[in-house]
């Protein structure tokens, strides 16, 4: 692989962990295992914790999603790997 | 009045999906395995959700929350978080790649027709324990609301079915779906925001479940105060141990993203660029029934314990005594006092304390859950219309995910097990019409077992996704980000992945271990132990390819080329 190439991969990967850490934190830390704690908290009538749960993970899997494709195009035109 | 609205509801959007095909039809290998590779990423997304959000989802989900609470969140985030992992971690690749099936990247890149059949016949297993909930999906809505014999109703569908995805394939299938989620979104979002406007005086459910009622306490402490007052664990906190909760959401996030019928939606986009957006407009389209979902299972369950909790049974709404007819409604006047007593009967303190000096003798009302959904407009006293759109919105559901898992077993046959493996002389014209061949017999098969449901079908899909957790995932992910992962570690992981996995679910699901959850590993349901299977894969894959020989050249130059999107082309079957 050469030089470049093997750049444009390490900076993919850098993403792919920044995001997935967020995607963790999100579901199985707020929504799961501090649930009870963030479930002490209120938010527009709703326990934080059950929130998180059952309507703020998923929309934050969506904006991962789009923010992924966003960093990505630029990544691929940056070292002109782009279709 | 119910009856003809449906009829006529169901009869324009039949109408609709037979149109559709015929203007879609394939001509050739590409269009009917992956509609030509030309569709558009949002159109695509569409289908996807269509294709993702079968009758489980749409018809019995809300149900099964409303009556979890909190520990339903496994299912919301269990079947959502799985397109992150498939955007981030397959979708591309796997599009640049650009071959039709998973059993074809499984085969090149493990170098090995071992793997390929492997592959083949996890596919194949998974998509057809799917398929069959499909059909008896169908069957319900129509016996239930057409009057039409549970038989007929498969039949009809099965119809539909066998006629546009013999007819168009990929292609028919995809653009059908496109108009089946319109269809279904439409239907699942319309009742729900006419009852958040009924009960909280709020347009968007997703906000109306946390409203105030009109008496000026918020739904949700008012639906935590009717839970524990009948001995039920309060709504909104988790019950589940823990680590359960977080195994069952992992195997579901993991099982969706290797489930063959998902992948395959990403080589039916021109670039690779578009496969990453396509998953994003696919979890946006999900998302739009997942979240409306909790707020419809809040409102039917408050609705529902008001409606029927010490109520007289001569006063008794006639929503509750149609579905009784049914029998998935039934009331039992155990103490005979002629009212309803619905409570916790399995919580000891309860009966001890509240129950018995009350002389309530056990909850007098079985509720089956799949009928929350169906009922809810009905309880809520919704026209006659929108019920019958929630009948077409279930049946889109199901058929538009019984087509895409259809044309999965038909690609594995015709494509994986013929054209690569047993005849790969075959010219195109003979691979179509075997491809065309295997859909009808699947569509026949499926629709004979959605006639005589096999017990268990629940357990079935357990089944499914813990098997996709614990094989397909981790030889998908390790082919594209272990340069060094080879055949040895890739199969050996998979089979005892496989295997752990499948012992564990077969001893706790239909051998000794039944109704003895004491036994699970560190609590872990058999829902959840495809986690566990993955790690297990995964480990086993890591250690035994370092041990063994690195993979031939041309594998890794083939690693390195999936890697990065240029020069994706059109997929191809050589």
């Amino acid at each position: 692989m050469d030089h470049s190439k093997k750049q444009y991969w390490q900076i993919n990967l850098r993403y792919l962990i920044f995001l997935l850490a967020i995607w963790f934190f999100i579901s199985y830390g707020c929504g799961i295992l501090w649930a009870d704690f963030f479930n002490e908290f209120q938010i527009a009538g709703f326990p934080l914790g059950f929130w998180f749960a059952q309507q703020g993970s998923i929309y934050v899997f969506v904006v991962l999603i789009f923010v992924y494709v966003i960093l990505m195009n630029r990544l691929d035109k940056r070292f002109d790997l782009d279709e | 009045m119910i009856q003809t609205w449906t009829y006529t509801i169901v009869g324009i959007t039949f109408l609709l999906y037979i149109g559709v095909a015929i203007w879609s039809r394939a001509g050739s290998t590409k269009e009917f395995y992956v509609a030509g590779g030309g569709v558009h990423p949002v159109l695509n997304g569409m289908a996807t959700a269509a294709d993702w959000m079968s009758a489980a989802s749409f018809l019995s989900m809300a149900g099964l929350i409303s009556f979890m609470g909190f520990d339903g969140s496994q299912y919301l985030m269990g079947w959502t978080g799985g397109y992150v992992l498939l955007a981030l971690l397959l979708a591309p690749y796997l599009r640049k790649f650009g071959k039709f099936t998973v059993p074809d990247f499984i085969g090149e890149r493990y170098y090995s027709h071992t793997a390929r059949i492997v592959a083949v016949v996890c596919a194949l297993f998974v998509s057809f324990t799917y398929v069959v909930g499909q059909m008896k999906g169908v069957g319900v809505a129509f016996s239930r609301f057409l009057n039409m014999p549970f038989e007929v109703g498969v039949i009809v569908g099965v119809a539909i079915v066998f006629f546009y995805a013999v007819l168009g394939g990929m292609k028919g299938i995809t653009y059908t779906q496109v108009a089946q989620y319109c269809v279904l979104i439409f239907a699942f979002t319309v009742p729900a925001v006419f009852i958040s406007i009924q009960m909280v005086d709020h347009p968007i459910p997703q906000i109306g479940m946390g409203a105030d009622l009109p008496d000026g306490t918020a739904l949700l402490a008012k639906l935590n105060q009717l839970s524990i007052d009948l001995g039920f664990h309060e709504y909104t906190s988790p019950d589940k141990p823990r680590i359960d909760l977080f195994c069952v959401t992992a195997a579901l996030m993991l099982g969706t993203a290797g489930l063959p019928h998902v992948i395959v939606r990403f080589f039916t986009v021109p670039k690779v660029r578009d496969a990453r957006i396509s998953a994003g407009w696919a979890l946006l389209f999900i998302a739009i029934l997942y979240t409306t979902a909790p707020a419809v299972a809040v409102f039917a369950r408050t609705n529902l314990i008001n409606t029927v909790d010490q109520v007289e049974y001569a006063n008794i709404p006639s929503w509750f005594k149609s579905w009784e007819t049914t029998g998935l409604l039934a009331f039992e006047d155990k103490n005979g006092d002629g009212h309803i007593q619905y409570y916790n009967d399995q919580n000891p303190s309860f009966i001890q304390e509240v129950a018995e000096p009350n002389g309530w003798k056990g909850s007098e009302l079985t509720i089956d859950r799949d009928i929350m959904v169906l009922a809810n407009p009905e309880i809520a006293n919704l026209p006659a219309w929108v019920i019958a759109l929630v009948v077409a919105g279930g049946l889109a559901a199901a058929l538009s995910t019984a087509a895409g898992l259809l044309l999965v077993i038909s690609t594995s046959i015709s494509h994986d097990l013929l054209k690569k493996w047993l005849r790969t002389d075959i010219t195109e014209r003979r691979e179509l019409l075997t491809a065309r061949i295997s859909i009808a017999v699947a569509v026949i098969i499926a629709g004979y077992a959605g006639y005589n449901p096999p017990d268990y079908v629940a357990a079935i899909v357990a089944f499914a996704f813990g098997l996709a957790a614990a094989s397909f995932f981790p030889a998908l992910i390790l082919g594209i980000f272990d340069k060094r992962m080879n055949m040895p570690g890739a199969v050996s992981g998979m089979v005892i992945g496989l295997i752990f996995t499948a012992s564990y679910i077969i001893y706790f699901k239909f051998g000794g271990g039944v109704g003895h959850p004491e036994q699970y590993l560190w609590n872990i349901s058999p829902e959840g132990i495809g986690t566990i299977g993955m790690l297990t894969n995964l480990i086993v894959a890591i250690v035994v390819s370092r041990l063994t020989a690195p993979p031939p050249l041309e594998v890794q130059e083939l690693v390195e080329d999936i890697r990065v999107p240029r020069g994706a082309g059109k997929p191809s079957a050589h």
